[in-house]
């Protein structure tokens, strides 16, 4: 079915963002509490979440702006998170995540373990909640900032790829649920970001700043996207990556 | 914490170093680069022209991207934020509140930790100073970890050496900064075009005072009867309101907004050119620099009041990205002195007959009067007198010899060379234009005695 956009100035309600302290997600914090919008800032430093809710708050003459505890692997995080989320939820911005050493994910399998909390199954119960709560409202909507790297399980990194494609799926699965009641599900693939991610590593391809993948974030929102590959050109390296028969693929060292 | 190996120049391309480069995003990733081993300095946006913002032997911290406002007050207009923020994003973000930066220097691309180190001025400084006039307090992270609040009546040793002391007591890592109230929308420029230098320096002697801002554009090419032939540029603010600003009745608040839309747009513009990597050489041939300052003298009209967009006041060069590759892959440097007053009148035509013989200039060559420097900040440049800054291609072999040359004059004249242009001065002469350096390197010693701060600038003068 086709979905309407994102129509953010009807009644501008509380903007939850996970993992707020990240450069695309201070972009997108900016940008909603431009729209007139109440955040909630959700991290695991409350150093830095203050740091940039005061930001937030200064940038845009006093937007009320709020932080709150939030760790993808400290379950407790999440009930007192959402317990303390009063009023209209106008939408949750999920920028939490963490690459982490990619080869001790190979041979550690603990680490590998609490990478797939950090990234993905930590995240399936407090979205679980939100998406209850977004269907009762029937407004709304949920922006997950996934990785091309989700697109295919490669050698290098096949640990926080793994859980970036389980974390699509489960947001095409919640898209596909919370449809009929008007709420928005967008998943973001993000190709190369010039973020801490990626600095001093060698990229095969050119990253695109922090500012300008937050913008494209908001304009794949307000288009009303269902999936949306940020830069946009990702989307035809990815397609063919994808199209590399799996008998040749296991022998690339991609 | 990853660091990237990077080759990095200041804006005149030259000299260049090779460095381990740290970019943090938060707070404490500050501390994990000071657990790092080896020497340390921070870097802003790289505007400074030399070596004082390159570490070649250690590590460089990129302060950008700790840019967040911590605090705004709109009754006062007190600013606190990281140090990275840029004087852009200043301008962007408070402009449309009515406040400015009280010093803007030629470019907006500088970030407030950079503009405290090399204790910037601007086209107001003879009447305002230098930014350190403006600045309240800021934080001061030293090689110990510690960190420590500096303003004029806490650590004030450390405050007036870390205004001016390039880097090298610490790094800056917030400032509180007193903005000034925007008065206008554009500024009123009268352009006067003297004959040469004696009508300039008349001119700024007779009546500098009567505008908020001055500058004089001046040939450093033409010789003879025509040496140091000038267009002065001095303005004022617009503070008639804008045509299509709402009237609001005598004695109510005046509206919030205090720039119409097409000033704020002529703020938030993108270069409107820029220039390619590696441009052609030919322009930058003698003959043709000699042609662009005829045609640019002679286009240049005496004019009253002509209104002027804020962006193509202050910052006119910020319109053409990546000017500096102009120069090509030998780069340039530019050349800036203060001669202070008595002498000052007569060390400027001293340099620039120097100059117009040597015909190594380059068009772009600034004249201003300086009005006092900060009493006590050791290492700050502006003094009161005339100050004069030349870019020089360094394609002609002329031009270090040629400045020796002018530091010769420059100290028999009690002057001084900034640091943040400096890119080749001989430790030797530092002592003449600093006498406060003593002073100066006990106070840094005591704030880093392992000298972990340093820069390329550092180890040539010997300057700690």
């Amino acid at each position: 079915m086709s979905v309407t956009p994102h129509d953010a100035t009807a009644r501008p309600g509380t903007v939850l963002i996970l993992g707020a302290t990240s450069p695309i997600a201070r972009v997108l914090a900016l940008a909603f509490a431009r729209r007139g919008h109440a955040l909630v800032l959700a991290g695991r430093d409350p150093v830095e979440l203050d740091r940039t809710a005061a930001d937030v708050r200064a940038r845009t003459r006093h937007a009320a702006v709020v932080t709150g505890r939030f760790d993808a692997t400290v379950e407790a995080s999440h009930a007192a998170l959402l317990a303390d989320l009063g009023g209209e939820l106008e939408g949750v911005v999920v920028a939490t995540g963490a690459l982490g050493d990619v080869a001790r994910a190979r041979s550690d399998a603990r680490y590998a373990a609490e990478l797939t909390t950090a990234n993905y199954a930590g995240l399936v119960r407090v979205l679980s909640a939100l998406a209850e709560r977004l269907e009762q409202q029937r407004r709304g909507f949920i922006i997950g900032l996934g990785s091309v790297a989700g697109d295919r399980g490669r050698q290098s990194n096949y640990v926080y790829g793994a859980a970036k494609g389980a974390l699509a799926l489960f947001l095409q699965g919640l898209r596909n649920r919370l449809a009929p009641s008007g709420v928005r599900v967008l998943t973001v693939k993000l190709g190369f970001v010039d973020t801490a991610m990626t600095y001093g590593m060698p990229l095969p391809l050119p990253a695109l700043s922090p500012e300008e993948a937050g913008r494209r974030v908001l304009r794949a929102l307000d288009r009303g996207r269902d999936v949306a590959y940020v830069p946009g050109w990702w989307r035809w390296v990815m397609l063919l990556i994808r199209a590399i028969p799996e008998r040749l693929f296991k022998r690339l060292k991609l | 914490m990853r660091s990237r190996r990077t080759t990095l120049s200041g804006w005149g391309a030259w000299p260049r170093a090779e460095s381990d480069v740290y970019r943090p995003e938060r707070l404490r990733d500050l501390d994990a680069v000071l657990r790092t081993d080896g020497t340390l300095l921070a870097r802003g946006l790289g505007r400074s022209y030399g070596d004082a913002a390159l570490n070649g032997a250690g590590a460089t911290v990129l302060l950008e991207r700790l840019d967040r406002v911590i605090a705004f007050d709109d009754e006062t207009g007190t600013l606190t934020a990281e140090a990275g923020m840029s004087l852009a994003d200043v301008l962007r973000t408070f402009a449309p509140r009515g406040w400015f930066p009280p010093v803007v220097p030629g470019t907006r691309h500088v970030t407030l930790g950079g503009a405290l180190a090399c204790d910037i001025h601007g086209k107001n400084h003879h009447r305002h100073g230098s930014i350190g006039r403006h600045v309240v307090r800021f934080t001061l992270l030293l090689a110990s970890g510690e960190r420590i609040v500096c303003s004029r009546t806490e650590n004030p040793d450390a405050f007036r050496a870390t205004l001016g002391g390039m880097g090298l007591t610490g790094i800056i890592v917030d400032v509180t900064l007193r903005l000034a109230p925007l008065p206008g929308r554009r500024v009123l420029v009268d352009y006067q075009r003297t004959r040469d230098l004696e009508e300039a320096l008349a001119q700024f002697a007779a009546d500098d005072d009567a505008y908020e801002y001055s500058v004089a554009w001046i040939d450093c090419i033409a010789r003879g009867a025509a040496l140091g032939r000038s267009v002065l540029m001095r303005g004022n603010w617009d503070t008639s309101p804008p045509p299509d600003a709402p009237a609001h009745p005598a004695g109510t608040a005046p509206p919030m907004r205090a720039l119409p839309p097409a000033a704020e747009r002529d703020l938030t513009r993108s270069p409107l050119l820029g220039v390619p990597p590696f441009a052609p050489g030919f322009l930058l041939r003698p003959s043709l620099l000699r042609l662009f300052n005829e045609v640019y003298y002679r286009q240049a009209r005496t004019a009253a009041r002509v209104p002027t967009a804020i962006g193509a006041f202050f910052f006119p060069l910020d319109a053409i990205a990546d000017w500096n590759r102009l120069y090509g892959r030998a780069g340039f440097t530019q050349y800036q002195l203060v001669l202070p007053h008595p002498h000052g009148e007569d060390g400027v035509r001293r340099v620039l007959h120097e100059i117009a013989r040597a015909g190594s200039a380059s068009f772009l060559a600034v004249l201003k009067r300086f009005g006092p420097g900060e009493p006590g900040q050791l290492l700050s440049f502006p003094r009161a007198g005339y100050t004069l800054a030349v870019d020089f291609p360094l394609r002609d072999s002329g031009v270090l010899p040629l400045l020796d040359r002018l530091d010769a004059i420059c100290i028999e004249h009690g002057g001084r060379v900034y640091l943040a242009k400096d890119a080749r001065l001989p430790a030797t002469t530092l002592p003449a234009m600093y006498p406060e350096l003593d002073e100066w390197r006990a106070i840094r010693e005591q704030l880093d005695p392992a000298g972990r701060f340093t820069s390329d600038q550092a180890r040539r003068l010997r300057l700690a």
